[in-house]
């Protein structure tokens, strides 16, 4: 038993079911990020957890008690809306404590807390301010004021940074990290942006279509995606997907393919799993991140297996930090990610060194990782 | 020659504007025309007017026949001047106005912000309301008055506007609302507010253009209703439009002309006023729903 339990919650809209069976389990004090494309259904399962969406069929519970039926005031949740929502015709001090005032909170109390969240924030002084006469990260601000006073539970974020603009959701993004660490509550974050989910979370829903796609810690989703959905949706620039054929020969495993040349050219895997040799003689998808796939240098030295091979090099594109460098592997388009100071040269040959210890492989027909 | 083209350009502006202001001047004066007629016949002694000269100005200025009007004239059987039927207008109008704008502002809350199976279709049915020919419903209001004890009451007009202002008051505030952003109603309920708390601490404060234009109309439309005052008001219940017909129609020997004129005036002023005090917001009001999302 979590703190917030989502068990085998199902959502339909008349005969459409737009969420399936989203199992999700939330320690106390978890960040979980549930991210995914527009239209997967990441709002509504928020809403289902606040209590603003009815539950269609399975079970939602806080803290062991079961929420379905329970008026959102009723499960001490607070939520962050991507408009803010704040109220239009009350001052920011007003619309912190409405919802104190709602529950009945005197209004000595009401003050304190109230001028406990300003401080927190650093929002003391737009207190009597109308929410019209605010910036956009001030309003930010007021909504998540709003949110903390009440001392909820469970803080419901739907993609709060989305009306930002982009210095100031990066540093919006920190300062939320930030009070996650000093007040250690429990997050549920909606977002598309798979940037926000890999650097708030603790732990990562990736949906897509209704369905949770993968459920882990954000190096779990990185490092090893359920599927391919999961693989390219998160990264960017996202996993190279590159279509090669396996071969076993003893012990080795090879992942064979084509150079830009069209050359048969193979890779070795590190530490073949036995479901990888049963492909033996099929075609497989083999994944590797860009910066799995880098100049000899900047190659990762600890790793336990790099593979070197020699391609032509499409296009440099210069970065400042990094430079990425398109290369066409078996056919498909594939970036590279290179030191900023690597020697590579549009239409020339250049060494690609390849990370295999990070290479993941996908089969193609089901889409799903081969474990 | 680029020089020519624009100079002609100007000219050919100045002349357009011309036109246009010397269009404009004619129709305002067109419009103006009744009003000042009724102005400047209600403050002359009757046998100016009778002397023919309805467009001069008076030679001898009075105010008697506003006196008259108000107070003393022949109305009915009575010579009370319309003053009672004045009051009995804003007994009507007010409580009419009032509960129809309030009731249409919760139509309107429900159908956007508490939607349930086929309100659209219940609005659509509340719209048909606008579009009723008033003489359709003559005999079955009379009857469902009589039901209820209110015939010829100030009462049953109220009723009988309330009814028919619902229509409008919740298209008003329906397509306000419509607009209105629904996360401010989520906030509120995760906040722990009430369905009335959420309309009397959220939407309403922020309603107020539509409530002027949804009041100006029902205010103008019900003052200036005749035909139900006509039907369902009977003798001293009246209100002053059917009073100021009664004014016109019923005076014995000659017709006062001037008093008359200063009876209408009378008749029209408040309508005069609502516009003048809240026109602006009207205006406002109208745009708001379509332009500001
Ligand atoms: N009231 C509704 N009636 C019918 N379908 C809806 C309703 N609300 C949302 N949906 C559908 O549910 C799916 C998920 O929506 P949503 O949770 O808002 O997606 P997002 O992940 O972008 O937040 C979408 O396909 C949307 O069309
Ligand atoms: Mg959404």
């Amino acid at each position: 038993m979590g703190f917030l339990d989502i068990d085998n919650a199902t959502k339909s809209y008349g005969a459409v079911e737009v969420l399936h069976r989203v199992d999700i389990s939330v320690e106390e004090g978890e960040f979980l990020v549930l991210v995914g494309p527009s239209g997967c259904g990441k709002s509504t399962l928020l809403n289902m957890i606040a209590g603003l969406e009815e539950i269609s069929s399975g079970e939602i519970r806080i803290k062991d008690a079961v929420m379905n039926g329970v008026h959102p005031s009723k499960r001490n949740i607070a939520m962050v809306f991507q408009s803010y929502a704040l109220y239009p015709n009350m001052t920011v001090g007003q619309n912190i404590t409405f919802g104190l005032e709602m529950h009945g909170v005197p209004k000595g109390e009401r003050e304190t807390a109230m001028a406990e969240v300003a401080k927190l924030l650093q929002i003391e002084q737009l207190l009597d301010r109308k929410p019209g006469q605010l910036s956009g990260g001030q309003r930010q601000r007021v909504a998540m004021g709003r949110a903390l006073v009440r001392n909820p539970d469970v803080f419901l974020f739907d993609e709060p940074l989305s009306n930002l603009d982009a210095k100031l959701r990066v540093d919006m993004r920190t300062e939320i990290k930030k009070l996650h660490q000093k007040l250690g509550t429990t997050i549920v974050y909606v977002t598309h942006d798979q940037i926000e989910a890999m650097t708030l979370s603790t732990r990562i829903a990736v949906m897509n279509g209704g369905y949770v796609q993968q459920l882990g810690t954000p190096k779990e989703i990185y490092d090893t995606p359920a599927n391919l959905f999961v693989a390219t949706f998160m990264g960017s620039p996202s996993m190279n997907l590159i279509p090669v054929r396996v071969r076993t020969e003893g012990n080795a495993v090879y992942a064979v393919t084509q150079n830009s040349q069209g050359q048969e050219i193979s890779l070795t895997f590190f530490q073949p799993s036995d479901r990888l040799r049963s492909y033996d003689g099929q075609e497989i998808i083999l994944g590797i991140r860009p910066e799995a796939l880098t100049d000899v240098e900047g190659a990762d030295q600890r790793s336990a297996h790099v593979e070197r091979l020699e391609n032509m090099v499409a296009v440099t594109e210069p970065a400042g930090s990094d430079t990425f460098v398109t290369t066409t592997l078996g056919g498909a388009e594939c970036v590279a990610r290179m030191r900023s100071d690597a020697d590579v040269v549009a239409g020339k040959q250049t060494v690609f060194a390849v990370n295999m210890e990070k290479a993941v492989v996908f089969d193609p027909t089901t889409e799903q990782r081969i474990l | 020659m680029s020089v020519a083209t624009q100079d002609t350009a100007i000219r050919t502006g100045r002349i357009a504007r011309a036109m246009i202001y010397l269009v404009l001047v004619l129709f305002a004066l067109f419009y103006v025309l009744p009003l000042y007629v009724m102005a400047v016949n209600s403050v002359k002694p009757l046998s100016e007017i009778t002397g023919g000269g309805m467009m001069a100005l008076p030679e001898v200025w009075t105010i008697e026949p506003w006196l008259k009007a108000w107070s003393t004239a022949q109305i009915g059987v009575e010579p009370t001047g319309l003053r009672p039927y004045f009051w009995n207008s804003i007994s009507m109008v007010v409580p009419a106005v009032a509960i129809s704008t309030v009731l249409g502002a919760l139509n309107g809350y429900v159908l956007t912000k508490w939607r349930f199976r086929w309100d659209t279709i219940l609005f659509g049915l509340m719209l048909f309301a606008c579009f009723i020919p008033f003489q359709i419903v003559l005999i079955p209001m009379a009857a469902v008055l009589g039901f209820l004890g209110l015939a010829g009451s100030t009462s049953g007009l109220v009723l009988v506007h309330v009814v028919y202002g619902i229509g409008f008051s919740t298209l008003y505030f329906r397509n306000y609302y419509a607009v209105f952003p629904t996360e401010l109603v989520r906030a509120a309920q995760i906040d722990g507010a009430g369905f009335f708390q959420i309309f009397w601490r959220i939407l309403l404060p922020s309603s107020g253009p539509i409530s002027v234009v949804c009041i100006i109309w029902q205010f103008t439309n019900i003052w200036n209703d005749f035909l139900f005052g006509a039907s369902f008001a009977s003798g001293d219940g009246a209100p002053m439009t059917v009073a100021l017909n009664n004014l016109v129609q019923s005076s014995t020997g000659v017709k006062e002309y001037n008093v008359h004129f200063a009876g209408a005036i009378l008749a029209a002023l408040p309508t005069l006023l609502v516009y003048i005090v809240a026109g602006r917001y009207f205006v406002r009001g109208l745009m708001a729903g379509s332009v500001k999302g």
